[in-house]
């Protein structure tokens, strides 16, 4: 473990002074999301080929497609799909769009507190609570207690996922605390019994995480590895790579094609999000 | 280095030489790099404004657009178009768009007809948000009850007022200086007065210890441990506030005030204690009455001082008050300063966008009412310090 820790901060260290896309030399930049299963997937790959080195670096999406598009990075580690915006950028910086790969699926959690009686919500509940539409636990079905909404910064793909999908694009309320960080989220909802907050499955010590309902016929579903893969749970998403296709060749290439294979997604899993289905998978 | 000076102002010689002087030339060198660098802070601080004022400059002139509604031109019309038609569509420099060739042009055309299909329809959509009409006044916005004022920059319209974010500044900076001023300036009085000079030797390094606290470390206390610890004291809604954030505040500029406001203190002559207690006056009557007025310009200083410092953190705030964009005069209500809202969302803004140049706004405004209250200060100081020494 430390030999390998050591070889990654030998990697960025030379990756530092050396300019990117060199003959072996992989450097992969954005979604601070992605970026643990980025960094194990990056140990995995250069143990098993040396004279590979990867350098992972976080930040988050945005700052990952603008250094795509300033080619300071050859991978762009997204937790959301591509704005035309950012596509436009792209297309005036290399001439052409960015290729998406999507590595693979992750489930969003409803974290509440341990203590909230709260079991089960539907996706409509869930934007109607999160706009301020609906501000007591008693409205579906808890205590008597004012809702705290807890929220993400609005730079996270996360918060972005959450407000297209669940919200239908409508502002969060402003009531809504904002955190810096998922564990935060996390952490708040654990010591506030009326609050709720939303974040990735592969967190959740500490807090409740609640069943959710497509709409309220249908039956409440748990964020597992195979309601998410199944597609039954309704709050999931992919996560994605995005390349400049002219450096999708090469060491590179097989990189991608590698964090697609079975081998790759097995790493998915140790991670604690969920692996591609089968039929997306590059063998 | 006295006697120097005063030669100076009799002759001034090249490079240190003074009739019946030794040559001093390393002195002279030292003494034109010292002045080298206290310029180039001043010109430090200066290039700074100016970029960041650079920065910001179409926001103040009105000149950005955030217009959320796009209009495309369907590709096919690419032929019909001319060159110069084709830079102003695609929003290119005309040396950028040398450089395409038709592939590059008909990928960018197609891309602003998915934009377009993307933009939102509704009826605000028309509207430029960054002008100071949106970025002051409240509005009502779709989907919204009645006017307000909102702080959402990623949404399909961009909300751009910073009423609340003003507002969230001063809130927490309010409660920092309620709770550090009372405390450092008893607490200097007591050292500079009070105190025997044993516990002073003690007292003295010990608060000034606090200021060897990162903020960043200050801000996690105050998340974790003080925002439980005041919940249940104080039994409020929101776990994180503007109160959490401001006593967290108020600790990292209680060594600042504290500090300066004793070095007044202290300074006030000797003489002025020893004449009120040889007329009979207590300890306390002096220290009150005789050394706290004599000292004002100091503790004045010392209290704008804490002020800049306590509305420019960012750490403190951004992790302990809770970052809600709402206007409220509450202080248990959660918080948005100006100062964390550029720290969480200047490394995802589109750089150059209006965003981005709105965030640098903020910075500009932060900038300005800092070195307004420091000046501020310093006249009031100079009128002060001219009536207490019976000039006029």
């Amino acid at each position: 473990m430390l030999k390998k820790n050591l070889i990654i901060a030998l990697a960025a260290m030379l990756a530092a002074f050396a300019p990117a896309a060199q003959a072996g030399n992989i450097t992969a930049k954005g979604s601070d999301t992605l970026v643990i299963l980025a960094q194990k997937w990056a140990e995995v790959y250069m143990a098993k080929t040396p004279g590979t080195a990867i350098q992972v670096t976080g930040g988050g999406t945005g700052t990952g497609f603008a250094a795509l598009q300033n080619k300071t990075t050859d991978l762009c580690n997204a937790s959301r799909k591509i704005k035309s915006k950012e596509i436009e950028a792209c297309v005036k910086a290399f001439s052409k769009r960015p290729t998406e790969y999507k590595v693979c699926l992750d489930g969003l959690s409803i974290y509440v507190n341990a203590k909230n009686p709260v079991k089960e919500l539907t996706v409509l509940q869930l934007e109607e609570i999160f706009t301020g539409k609906i501000k007591n636990w008693k409205e579906v079905g808890g205590n008597d207690e004012p809702i705290a909404l807890v929220s993400r910064e609005n730079s996270s793909g996360t918060y972005e996922f959450f407000k297209e999908n669940v919200l239908k694009g409508k502002d969060f309320a402003s009531s809504a605390q904002t955190m810096p960080g998922t564990a935060a989220v996390l952490q708040s909802v654990a010591k506030e019994p009326k609050a709720i907050g939303y974040g990735g499955a592969a967190y959740g010590e500490g807090a409740k995480h609640l069943s959710i309902k497509a709409d309220a016929s249908s039956p409440a579903v748990e964020p597992t590895e195979e309601n998410v893969v199944k597609g039954t749970y309704p709050i999931w998403r992919y996560l994605y790579i995005y390349v400049n296709p002219n450096l999708d060749k090469g060491e590179v290439a097989a990189y991608l094609t590698w964090i697609r294979s079975d081998e790759g997604q097995k790493v998915v899993k140790d991670i604690g999000y969920f692996p591609l289905p089968k039929n997306l998978r590059s063998n | 280095m006295a006697t120097n000076t005063t030669d100076s102002k009799r002759s001034v010689g090249w490079m240190g030489l003074h009739r019946g002087h030794k040559a001093r030339p390393m002195e002279w060198l030292a003494e034109k790099f010292i002045f080298l660098v206290s310029l180039s802070a001043i010109l430090m601080v200066f290039l700074i404004f100016i970029f960041v004022l650079r920065e910001a400059l179409p926001v103040f002139l009105g000149q950005t657009d955030s217009t959320a509604a796009i209009k495309a031109v369907p590709v096919e019309k690419m032929d019909t178009m001319s060159d110069a038609e084709l830079i102003e569509y695609l929003a290119v420099t005309p040396s950028e768009f040398k450089a395409m060739d038709k592939e590059t042009i008909k990928i960018l055309m197609e891309v602003r007809l998915e934009s377009e299909k993307e933009s939102p329809t509704d009826k605000d959509a028309g509207i430029n948000t960054a002008s100071w009409t949106y970025l002051l006044l409240p509005y009502q916005w779709t989907g919204y009850e009645k006017p307000e004022y909102i702080w959402q920059p990623i949404s399909q319209i961009h909300k751009y007022n910073i009423i609340p974010l003003i507002i969230g500044s001063l809130k927490t900076t309010i409660v920092a200086l309620l709770f550090a001023v009372p405390v450092s300036l008893g607490a200097a009085i007591y050292v500079s007065q009070m105190a025997s000079p044993k516990l002073k030797e003690w007292l003295k390094p010990t608060i000034e210890l606090l200021a060897g606290i990162p903020s960043v470390v200050m801000g996690f206390f105050a998340l974790i441990v003080m925002a439980t610890v005041f919940k249940a004291v104080f039994n409020y809604e929101s776990r994180l506030n503007a109160f959490v954030a401001g006593i967290a505040l108020g600790l990292a500029i209680i060594p600042v005030v504290f500090s300066i406001a004793e070095d007044a203190l202290t300074s006030v002559p000797r003489s002025y204690t020893q004449a009120a207690l040889a007329l009979g006056s207590s300890r306390w009557q002096a220290a009150w009455q005789i050394v706290l007025p004599a000292a004002l310009p100091g503790v004045f200083a010392a209290v704008v001082l804490g002020f800049g410092r306590a509305i420019g953190e960012t750490m403190i705030v951004l992790l302990a008050s809770g970052n809600a964009s709402i206007v409220s005069w509450s202080f248990f209500d959660s918080t948005r300063t100006m100062t964390a809202t550029i720290a969480a969302e200047l490394a995802e803004a589109v750089f150059g966008g209006h965003h981005y140049r709105i965030l640098f706004m903020l910075g500009t405004i932060l900038f300005v009412v800092t070195f307004l209250s420091n000046l501020a200060g310093d006249l009031i100081i100079h009128k002060l310090k001219h009536k207490l020494e019976g000039k006029r």
